[in-house]
């Protein structure tokens, strides 16, 4: 690090924000809806899809309900952020352009040891892969570097950059802690703990213990339903948050324990199926071709 | 003659590609100049993250000069036939020049080809090499990717160096054009410092590498090559150590420099030199250690956690090393040191001369600004957390008992037609339980009140518990392992924990064979029932797939068999693995009173296959052919598994083929004895009066050709009554002589032969048997078989017919070559 103060938590956003602006990057505000990684934001999902160009940054919350340990645990959140950056089509110098958004926010890589390391990225539940790297600093992840190849079942023409930093651990990183409770959250006294420990703790309890399994049974063929009846009006962004709502619905029954190994897989291929319905609606309603 | 030099730059490309990617280069080249008729001196190709190099030394400036001929039709032939070869071959007619062909004048095209500029060759097969590159994954990226046509390439290729001599190689795919420039180490040698920590928005560049979202000021530095011979001078003088081998030995002989400094030795690991030096353009190895508190941890946990997730070295205290010296020097990198906790810590559970020292090795990519210190800093923060994951699964998984992890087993699926692995676990058990309950089984003879078969009981039924544990869900390759020092933990004995550890053992060709009793019967009931498990759903090994490693498991059981000399009967106990089912104690008595605790032959005898059983919805007809194809599997991968031993396939086979024989044991004795014999003088005069027997039983219809597994061999193997009982009639007719001594020599032969079998004397069976080799000689030389008499010749022919049953008391000779 340098001399100077270490970025505090909203600083690292801002200056990400500031970076990725400057450089053309439509800087959007987290979607409203729980999500568990910033790739199931329409702003990625179905915006990777098709010819446009689309250039945009933004933080987002993700939602891991089987991740929550009452705040018990120094790295282990149901609740944290992703700094999320898609690139379309994915720029030649976009390594280059990460590595300066690294410097932009503090980390010097003179001083620090940086690599991109072999990990492709797949998730069934999209119909989704890429190709790609996990970025090491110092032999710790901070970011998730993908070239996406496939979307909802589609090639992707032309190719998006995603990079995806993992904002909790690069700021416990430049700052220096060991605990995320302690992360200096906006340089004037407040820490990360001060927001979202009580949360953490409430929330962990929730998601194992107390929410109703019952309802989120119904909520999740709700969800399901509604998804249908959008698809079948032809309203693929709806029909896509819906898919989103069941996604995070089947999370939180995980954590409560309620399915098992055999139906895990089949309510699994249900929200893939959402998904991909979804994002087959969105190329149709554009008049794109597979 | 002239050198010549490809580099393709690219994004970071995964270092367990690089080796092959190498391979692939060289061979495609070599192809493309094979093609164009040039071939070059020696051939060098190097690797890095970013980068493939090849040179190719000594290539002649032009191809050579060819002339073909082509043959074409008569002179006089119709003007359309001579049109037409001239078109074909791209001559006026008037080039046509006329040979005598067998006194017959005939058209030739001459075609002179002049040698091509190498440069030209080059600059074809460049492109070629590129679009045929095979790697295992590839992918597509920027503007061009609006088509899915567009170039794949393991991850963006960006750059295309190539010189023939001085001179470019221009060539073009998908709009990027060769040239004389690279880049550099992607900090050391960037055009701005990285040290600012701003970065302000540079003015436009015209750089065709940079995006329009605006190029940045840390801009790669470019580096233009003159010639193949400079390439890896000028990278290294910008940081790139473009030979992968030369990064190689820094890794390995700075990490273990790194290690011995700190009064440590390197636990050496070739796998992670080489995939850290595929990670790397500029490697400098770090010392760096970890809180001595999480040694409590086994061993082999730290390492993995540190190997495959972090890409480390660890460290090892040399032999004898007082631990309070070497920590003394343990910090790397002058890093602050983790909250000191004293470096006594328990003793290893598996007692090692030299244990491991909280320290390891990283790889950085970079010559550091401060010396390193902050990089490790930073690897051991990771390394921290990552070992408290690990010591906070050790502690949990120790707070449940390894019973009650086994109960959770009944959640997880075997294999869908297999249930549970519960139920897997209780038929492991019950077979396990039987073995060594076997008379006479070899593995240990317990004195009253020993605990050998209450230990096998448990050791089998916790040998899968560590499936559900934290440590082995995140590290599966720790099965066994965790569960053996769990049970320790527990108290169990340490033959309950050896055997738990050990029971997947033989994995492999090279790895040793348990010895303890307790682990081989674990781990043979394991390995059987799986192999037996997965037959009889059909799940059998095809050609080069064997999706549930069913070949190494039976190589496994026959190691185990062998090398602890364990005697059990594999038909009757393969039957009963199948009938056991769930391992229910219904099915288990099926399994022990119908099958376990009978012979094969008792079985077949007794046992209504076409009748249902109260305890089977369906009758077990299909099981003796079951068994049959599961001996048949085991006898192929006994040939495999002892060829390299020199033991002759066919002699296994003419075992096998008795049908009887199915302690592995016994039979492998046999073969030894009975290769012995057949190599002998008598053995090969025997062999050839067994084979003109055999021919003549065949030809005259007499006795069918012997039954692989008839009741006959089944007789004849148990060496149990006589095998020529119904030959033994009284003859109407005074014998010949030669016919009188082979009688003679039958009678006392058989004995011999069947008392040496029942005691396993088989070198004494073969001599009993070589007593036959002059009479049956001599009865052929002197006695016509086939004689007018009917009386004569069925005495004859059954005289034949004993002598070749006394033969396959030893073995089926008819299956023996040569």
């Amino acid at each position: 690090m340098s001399d100077k103060k270490p970025l505090s938590f909203q600083q690292i956003i801002l200056k990400l924000h500031q970076y990725w602006g400057d450089r053309g990057c439509a800087i959007l505000q987290p979607y409203d809806m729980e999500m568990g990684a910033g790739t199931f934001h329409p702003a990625t999902t179905l915006r990777a899809l098709g010819p446009d160009p689309w250039n945009a940054a933004f933080a987002q919350p993700c939602r891991r309900p089987t991740d929550g340990r009452y705040g018990e645990n120094p790295n282990r959140l149901q609740h944290y952020y992703q700094y999320q950056v898609v690139l379309k089509p994915s720029p030649p110098d976009i390594q280059q352009l990460y590595l300066d958004s690294l410097v932009a926010i503090g980390i010097d890589p003179m001083l620090h040891d940086i690599r991109f390391v072999e990990d492709d990225w797949e998730s069934p539940t999209l119909g989704a892969w890429g190709l790609g790297w996990e970025v090491w600093c110092d032999g710790m992840e901070v970011t998730q570097f993908t070239y996406f190849q496939q979307m909802g079942g589609f090639d992707c023409k032309p190719v998006a950059g995603e990079l995806t930093y993992g904002l909790e651990r690069l700021a416990m990183y430049i700052q220096g802690v060991d605990s995320v409770y302690d992360l200096d959250y906006n340089g004037a006294g407040m820490t990360y703990g001060d927001i979202f420990l009580e949360n953490e703790k409430q929330m962990s309890e929730w998601n194992f213990e107390v929410a109703n399994t019952e309802s989120l049974f119904d909520l999740f063929n709700k969800a399901a339903a509604e998804c249908e009846n959008c698809l079948d009006r032809s309203l693929p962004i709806p029909a896509y948050e819906q898919a989103i709502k069941a996604s995070h619905v089947f999370n939180l029954l995980q954590a409560r324990g309620v399915i098992s190994v055999q139906e895990r897989a089949s309510y699994m291929g249900r929200v893939r199926d959402l998904a991909k319905g979804s994002c087959e609606a969105y190329m149709e309603k554009n008049g794109w071709a597979a | 003659m002239t050198d010549f030099l490809l580099e393709l730059l690219s994004e970071e490309i995964p270092a367990r590609m690089q080796a092959k990617a190498r391979a692939d280069l060289e061979r495609l080249f070599t192809a493309q100049m094979a093609e164009a008729g040039l071939t070059a001196g020696d051939i060098t190709v190097w690797s890095t993250p970013r980068r493939l190099a090849l040179i190719a030394s000594d290539l002649p400036a032009q191809t050579e000069a060819v002339s073909e001929e082509a043959k074409g039709p008569p002179e006089g032939a119709p003007d359309q036939a001579i049109d037409g070869f001239c078109r074909k071959n791209g001559v006026t007619r008037d080039q046509l020049e006329v040979r005598d062909v067998k006194g017959r004048p005939t058209y030739f095209a001459v075609i002179n080809k002049p040698g091509r500029d190498t440069r030209d060759v080059l600059a074809e097969a460049i492109p070629a090499i590129i679009k045929a590159f095979p790697w295992p994954k590839s992918m597509r990226w920027g503007d061009a990717s609006l088509s899915t046509e567009s170039l794949r390439w393991v991850r963006p290729l960006s750059g295309i160096v190539a010189l023939l001599g001085d001179e470019l190689v221009p060539c073009e795919i998908d709009g990027l054009t060769s040239g004389y420039d690279t880049v550099g180490h992607r900090f050391h040698h960037a055009k701005a410092s990285f040290v600012s920590s701003e970065v302000e928005r540079p003015a436009a560049e015209n750089d065709p590498n940079m995006s329009r979202l605006g190029s940045t000021g840390t801009a790669p530095g470019r580096i233009t090559i003159g010639n193949a011979g400079d390439y890896a001078e000028k990278l290294r003088a910008c940081h790139v150590l473009v030979d992968h081998e030369e990064r190689q030995n820094i890794i390995r002989e700075g990490a273990a420099k790194a290690a011995s400094d700190a009064g440590l030795v390197l636990v050496e690991d070739e796998g992670l030199v080489v995939e850290n030096a595929g990670l790397t353009e500029w490697p400098v190895p770090l010392l760096g250690a970890f809180d001595p508190a999480f040694l409590d941890v086994p061993e082999e946990v730290i390492q993995l956690t540190a190997r495959v997730n972090q890409k480390y070295f660890v460290c090892k205290y040399p032999p004898n090393a007082q631990h309070g010296e070497a920590d003394r020097a343990q910090r790397g990198g002058g890093a602050t040191p983790p909250s000191a906790v004293p470096a006594a810590t328990s003793p290893s559970l598996r007692d090692r001369e030299e244990k491991l020292a909280p320290n390891f090795v990283c790889t950085a990519n970079i010559d550091a600004s401060d010396g390193g210190k902050a990089i490790v800093a930073g690897n051991e923060k990771v390394l921290a957390a990552r070992l408290s994951d690990a010591k906070f699964f050790w502690e949990l998984d120790q707070k449940t008992r390894l019973e009650d992890h086994a109960k959770k087993l009944s959640n997880i699926v075997f294999h869908e037609k297999l249930g549970t692995v519960a139920d897997k676990v209780e038929r492991v058990a019950k077979l396990a339980e039987w073995l060594v309950s076997l008379e006479g089984n070899g593995f240990y003879q317990p004195s009253p009140g020993d605990t050998f078969h209450g230990e096998v009981s448990e050791a089998a039924r916790l040998c899968k518990a560590d499936l559900v544990t934290e440590m082995v869900g995140e590290f599966p390759e720790l099965q066994g392992l965790m569960g053996g020092y769990y049970a320790e933990k527990e108290g169990k004995s340490q033959a309950i924990a050896n055997a738990i550890r050990d029971h997947y053992k033989p994995v492999g060709q090279g790895d040793e064979v348990p010895t303890d009793p307790v682990t081989v019967a674990v781990s043979l009931a394991d390995k059987l029932d799986t192999v037996t498990k997965f037959f009889e759903i059909g799940e059998l090994p095809t050609g080069s797939k064997d999706p549930f490693a069913l070949r190494r498991a039976v190589i496994a059981i026959s190691r185990l068999i062998l090398e602890n000399e364990i005697r059990l009967p594999l038909w009757p106990i393969l039957a009963g693995q199948i009938v056991l089912r769930d391992g229910s104690s219904e099915y288990y008595s099926i399994a022990k009173q119908k099958f376990w605790s009978r012979s094969r032959k008792e079985i077949e005898d007794d046992y209504q296959w076409d009748q249902p059983h109260n305890a089977y919805p369906e009758p077990l007809e299909s099981l003796p052919a079951l068994v049959g194809q599961l001996m048949d599997f085991f006898a192929d991968r006994l040939k495999v598994q002892q060829r390299e031993a020199g033991v002759r396939h066919d002699l296994i086979d003419a075992v096998f083929a008795l049908g009887g024989e199915d302690d592995l044991v016994r039979l492998l004795a046999r073969v030894k004895a009975l290769q012995a014999f057949v190599e002998t003088t008598d053995g090969v005069n025997l062999l050839a009066g067994y084979k003109r027997a055999s021919n003549i039983l065949k030809k005259e219809g007499a006795g069918a050709p012997h039954s692989m597994r008839s009741s006959e061999g089944e007789e004849a193997t148990s060496g149990q009554g006589s095998a020529s009982s119904a030959e033994h009639k009284p003859l109407s007719y005074t014998p010949e002589k030669a016919e009188k001594a082979l009688i003679d020599a039958l009678d006392a032969a058989q004995p011999d032969v069947t008392a040496a079998i029942a005691a396993e004397q088989f070198e004494q069976a073969m001599t009993a048997l070589a007593a036959l080799r002059g009479p049956i000689d001599q009865f052929f030389e002197d006695v016509t078989v086939n004689d007018e008499d009917k009386a004569k010749r069925e005495a004859r022919l059954a005289l034949l017919a004993r002598f070749r049953n006394a033969v396959h008391q030893v073995a089926d000779f008819s299956q023996i070559e040569g």
